[in-house]
């Protein structure tokens, strides 16, 4: 079956009009068929959060989302988001705390951190734990990654900027 | 993985959305969030040859106050339940159980029907809903019919859905002013399914409760209500002596079933001690 559905949407504020098939999800749509590949893919069954990618302005599973489902919406992934400065001080935070090892699953981590952010300012360190154990990280314990989403939590509360670190000012 | 090969339709009207489901058979499926369905696609565990997405009918969506009942939409997501202030007013149970429901990224998108037509007894909603004593408000060929919660969960992922029926909302009584409520799961990393859990609502009198629903999940192949505990709870003042025989009476009421790393022993006895949590927080 080759069913072919013409769509059509904003990535990362481009207007895309593409034809796919219905089971191609989301993910895949935009990593082979737009080269962005920025979104992961782990487990494709909702369990690690690596294919996270933004919808309608929230944060969603790429991996259980159809790209035929997108038609009409507003797409956002980490490249977007990156140029729009959305993601900048959790990104720099991120650096200074090296939580990004291998950085397979940051991506996802940075969109689901910058949701927290938004629905959460006050969140503590125990909600920011609890937010983030959708998020699978192979590498670590996740300590360095809760430091850096609280650092950024705390310095929006006192109206303050994450400042660039020196070695790359 | 990947899915198999399959169609696509997305109607706007509730009754074209039955007809694509008569029509179909057994080689249609409805998809509202894809939040179970999608992860059953992936891993090739179910090959429909069309989908239905629901997501653009009207008359599936949104939460609203009719007369003495709190209506939910079966498209309403597990997020917009979390944020709901009519849901905080007159269904608070529903709140505290929302974060407990996998993570942000899968609410976002998961729907209050999706989780109660698919009725996995590990799940918050259905539970949820029976405690709350709510009506399934189901379309079919033959029109409207209404099913109480207490009918609806029949067995494992067996609800009372017939296959050419939508579940269109749910109604709940609204909360009483003195309602108590309690939810807790004991999961092994937060947002994963429970190995136990507790939904449980009660009207409070001083150390007394009345009206008590305790309903438990992830312990049977449906939620369960303990009533042989409830009968023993409500009307008395509530002493940890009346605590003590209500846990026991729990624990011999439920036929709590194994899963794959926790025995049926291990469960039946979390279910009293879930029960003795909720009591005392209940009264406390
Ligand atoms: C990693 C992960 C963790 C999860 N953890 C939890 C958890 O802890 N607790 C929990 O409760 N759930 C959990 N879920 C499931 C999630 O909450 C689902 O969203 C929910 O159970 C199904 O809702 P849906 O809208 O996504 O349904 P879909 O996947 O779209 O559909 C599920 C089934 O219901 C049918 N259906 C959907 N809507 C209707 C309707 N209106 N009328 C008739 N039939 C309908 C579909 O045909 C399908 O058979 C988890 C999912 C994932 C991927
Ligand atoms: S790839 Fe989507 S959650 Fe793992
Ligand atoms: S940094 Fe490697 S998986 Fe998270």
């Amino acid at each position: 079956m080759s069913l072919k559905k013409k769509i059509s949407m904003t990535v990362n504020g481009n207007l895309v009009n593409a034809e796919v098939e219905p089971r191609r999800h989301l993910v895949d749509f935009l990593r082979e068929d737009l080269h962005l590949k920025g979104p992961h893919l782990g487990c494709e069954q909702g369990a690690c959060g690596a294919c996270t990618v933004k919808v309608d302005g929230q944060i969603i599973r790429g991996c259980l989302y159809l790209a035929v489902q997108a038609d009409g919406c507003v797409v956002e992934t980490v490249e977007g988001l990156t140029k729009s400065g959305v993601l900048a001080d959790l990104q720099e935070s991120f650096m200074r705390h090296n939580a990004m090892q291998c950085g397979f699953c940051s991506s996802g981590m940075l969109l689901a951190a910058a949701e927290l952010i938004e629905k959460q300012p006050k969140a503590n360190r125990e909600e920011v734990r609890e937010w983030i154990s959708g998020n699978y990280c192979r590498c670590t314990g996740y300590h360095s990654i809760v430091d850096a989403i609280v650092d950024v939590l705390d310095a929006r509360a006192k109206g303050q900027k994450i400042k660039p670190v020196s070695a790359h000012a | 993985m990947k899915a198999a090969a399959f169609d696509y339709v997305k109607p706007k009207a509730l009754s074209d959305a039955l007809s694509l489901l008569k029509q179909g058979g057994d080689d249609a499926r409805l998809i509202a969030g894809g939040q179970t369905l999608l992860a059953t696609l992936n891993m090739r565990l179910s090959e429909p040859s069309v989908l239905i997405d629901i997501t653009d009918v009207e008359e599936l969506k949104g939460i609203s106050v009719i007369g003495d009942q709190l209506r939910i939409g079966a498209l309403v997501t597990h997020t917009e339940i979390e944020d709901s202030d009519l849901v905080a007013k007159h269904a608070p149970l529903l709140k505290a159980a929302a974060p407990h429901i996998a993570h942000r990224a899968i609410r976002n998108l998961g729907t209050w029907g999706g989780s109660l037509a698919y009725g996995d007894p590990a799940a918050e909603w259905p539970a949820c809903s029976l405690a709350l004593q709510a009506t399934m408000v189901i379309h079919g060929p033959a029109g409207e019919r209404k099913v109480s919660a207490k009918d609806f969960f029949i067995d494992l992922y067996t609800t009372a859905l017939e296959s050419d029926e939508i579940l269109v909302a749910t109604e709940i009584p609204l909360a009483p002013s003195n309602q108590v409520f309690y939810f807790h799961e004991l999961a092994r990393r937060h947002g994963d399914y429970a190995v136990a859990g507790l939904a449980a609502v009660a009207q409070k009198d001083g150390n007394i409760l009345n009206n008590c629903a305790f309903t438990f999940f992830s312990v049977s192949s449906t939620p369960v209500m303990a009533i042989a505990a409830q009968d023993l709870i409500n009307g008395k003042t509530l002493n940890s002596e009346l605590i003590a025989k209500a846990v026991n009476a729990v624990r011999d009421e439920i036929d709590a079933i194994a899963d794959i790393t926790n025995s049926a022993e291990a469960k039946k006895h979390l279910i009293g001690v879930l029960l003795e949590r909720g009591l005392r927080h209940l009264v406390a």
